[in-house]
């Protein structure tokens, strides 16, 4: 397999380079409550950006503002520079913006080339697919064995195999494995280790690497700073419904990430 | 174990021992690989449970493997059968149709009424009578989808209604098979196949069930259909419309039934506006006997198919064997029981 690696991505610092997604002043409001004040957020080429902040911080309104779940109230959001509007989690998958959400969205009945082509099934050409409307299940059988062992899920027995009979690391591993297939831009994933083993977590912890290694950056969501810690290359905290600031596992330690986080300590200057 | 062809650079000795983390350790007791088979094969279960019927009652009964037995008993289940299809798709979906058999009564009295009273042409009252049925199926699935109602409270309601409309416009009164236009009884008419009496309501009924079974099996409308009853939310967040999945799902049961109401007129040689009050129960047995999940998201048209098959070769063999009609629905009552029993014992190995 050969592997575009982009170890570097994360530590080289990318002031010069233009984010791929950008959010600008997002502002969301339900009646008197403010879930966004004022949502920024950068992600550049190749990194992994976790985003950490405490309940209520407002992390997942920001995240579902970027994946079209909500709409915000004003403030604008960039994908390479220009400008779009997501009316529903569609309008972003159409303009290449995967999410992985923390309930997985995988049908547990069917199985896993099914999943992975769940809501954008292949049809067989010519008059089978056009009027029959004939699905080719070869074909998305091969490409979903293709896109599982691409990121390194070989041990998966069969491809024909009901989701529900997968642990939960297996079945995160086709969550990801569908985002990775169909996301030519951006990769949010949700809280993807909150409910593994140790094990399992680490798993999947290498399976979002290597999705950014092959060049698709990553959005994470993570209350699990030692996960936070492992895998980011620059971590947002979000406080009170807004950024506080951006750090990198290099230039603070996990307990100085809390203190900013909770309020304990007052925020740096955003690093990058 | 997990042999993990792919280089992933960087960090490879540590997660070559963490790639063991996505095996899953399984020691099966034997009832437990049972369980695995029947979960992976939903419809084994109903099929060795029509086997076991037709074996038991040809020893009880020497008639009951006559060709004319079987042609009854065909012909028996094909009303309910046809319902049960519509009625197949509504609870893949997690939900539940309450008024299949008043849909199908009020339609084939539709039908007879439009052709007799208003003096429509026979073609023309049945294809009315049919848009009406899937009409009546597109009030529940709008009821459904757009104003969020539990499918059990929405056609518990439109169960009453249109039943109530069925006796206004009946006047309670029996449309006789002689009044009608002949297409009206047609697919109670029979024809000889081996020694075998068809009719060609069955015909229809068996081609109903195998373009269902290629819709649901081998196109994305069925794959949509599995995974919104499987997790409604979660088919939302893949994209699918399920709305309108659920409501194409409500309204092309109507039609079905509409379908049914036709085979019923042929059954009967009438259209009667007094039977059917079982056909709404009957039809939710056969899907359930047939292995589908109360649940959703889990079973197989072709198990309704025998689901169905096991209900009519059950009252048909108790007759044989001298039992009491009574008796019947005490029978069907248990298989339901044992067959809803079966479903959730399955379903545990998703735990």
């Amino acid at each position: 397999m050969s592997v575009e690696t982009n170890v570097e991505a994360g530590s080289q610092k990318a002031p010069l380079r233009e984010p791929v997604l950008q959010a600008k002043g997002l502002v969301k409001r339900y009646g008197p409550v403010t879930a966004i004040a004022s949502g920024d957020l950068e992600l550049y080429p190749g990194e992994i950006l976790a985003v950490i902040g405490d309940n209520g911080a407002g992390k997942t309104s920001l995240i579902k503002a970027l994946c079209g779940a909500i709409i915000p109230d004003s403030g604008e959001i960039l994908l390479d520079g220009k400008r779009v509007h997501f009316r529903t989690p569609m309008d972003a998958r159409r303009a290449g913006i995967e999410t992985v959400y923390q309930s997985l969205a995988v049908a547990p009945g069917l199985d896993i080339a099914d999943n992975l082509f769940l809501g954008r099934e292949v049809r067989k050409p010519g008059i089978l697919g056009s009027v029959f409307r004939m699905l080719d299940r070869k074909h998305m059988r091969d490409e979903a064995k293709r896109h599982m062992s691409e990121l390194g899920i070989t041990t998966l027995q069969n491809i024909g195999q009901a989701v529900e009979s997968l642990s939960g690391g297996q079945r995160q591993g086709v969550a990801v494995a569908r985002s990775a297939a169909f996301g030519s831009k951006v990769m949010i994933l949700d809280e993807p280790t909150a409910a593994l083993g140790v094990r399992e977590g680490n798993r999947v912890l290498q399976l979002v690497r290597d999705v950014r290694d092959r060049g698709l950056p990553v959005i994470l969501i993570s209350h699990n700073m030692p996960h936070v810690f492992d895998i980011a290359d620059r971590i947002q905290i979000q406080r009170l419904g807004r950024r506080a600031t951006v750090i990198t596992p290099q230039s603070h330690t996990m307990s100085e990430a809390v203190a900013i986080m909770t309020g304990a300590a007052e925020p740096p200057p955003p690093v990058g | 174990m997990a042999n993990d062809t792919s280089d992933r650079g960087g960090t490879a000795t540590a997660t070559k021992t963490e790639a063991t983390g996505f095996e899953e350790r399984r020691s099966e007791s034997p009832l437990q690989r049972i369980q695995h088979v029947l979960h992976a094969n939903p419809i084994l279960g109903p099929l060795a449970v029509l086997v076991l019927a037709v074996v038991v009652f040809s020893i009880v009964s020497g008639r009951f493997l006559s060709a004319a037995n079987l042609g009854l008993v065909l012909a028996q289940v094909t009303v309910i059968a046809v319902l049960a299809l519509g009625q197949t798709l509504i609870i893949l979906t997690a939900g539940i149709d309450l008024s299949a058999g008043a849909i199908a009564v009020f339609s084939s009295i539709l039908m007879a009424n439009i052709a007799t009273d208003l003096g429509v042409p026979g073609v023309l009252a049945l294809i009315i009578g049919l848009v009406l049925g899937t009409a009546m199926g597109a009030i529940n699935g709008l009821l459904v989808t757009r104003l969020k109602l539990p499918p059990f409270i929405v056609t518990l309601g439109t169960l009453s209604i249109f039943f109530s409309l069925n006796a206004v416009v009946s006047r309670s009164e029996t449309v006789r098979g002689s009044d009608m236009p002949s297409i009206m009884t047609w697919t109670g008419t029979t024809f000889s196949l081996g020694g075998f009496r068809i009719t060609y309501g069955s015909i229809i009924m068996l081609l109903l069930f195998a373009l269902f079974w290629y819709a649901l099996s081998k196109t994305a409308w069925g794959k949509h259909v599995y995974a919104t009853g499987d997790d409604i939310e979660a088919a939302r967040l893949a994209g699918i419309r399920t709305g309108h999945v659920l409501f194409s799902v409500y309204t092309v049961a109507g039609l079905l039934y509409a379908v049914g109401a036709w085979i019923l007129m042929g059954r009967l040689a009438s259209a009667s506006p007094n039977v059917g009050v079982e056909y709404n129960l009957d039809s939710i047995t056969a899907v359930v006997l047939g292995g589908t999940s109360l649940f959703g998201g889990r079973g197989l048209v072709l198990g309704t198919l025998v689901g169905a098959l096991i209900v009519g070769v059950f009252r048909n063999g108790l007759q044989l064997g001298g039992v009491d009609v009574v008796w019947q629905g005490c029978a069907i009552g248990l298989l339901v029981l044992i067959a809803v029993s079966i479903d959730q014992w399955i379903r545990k190995v998703r735990a």
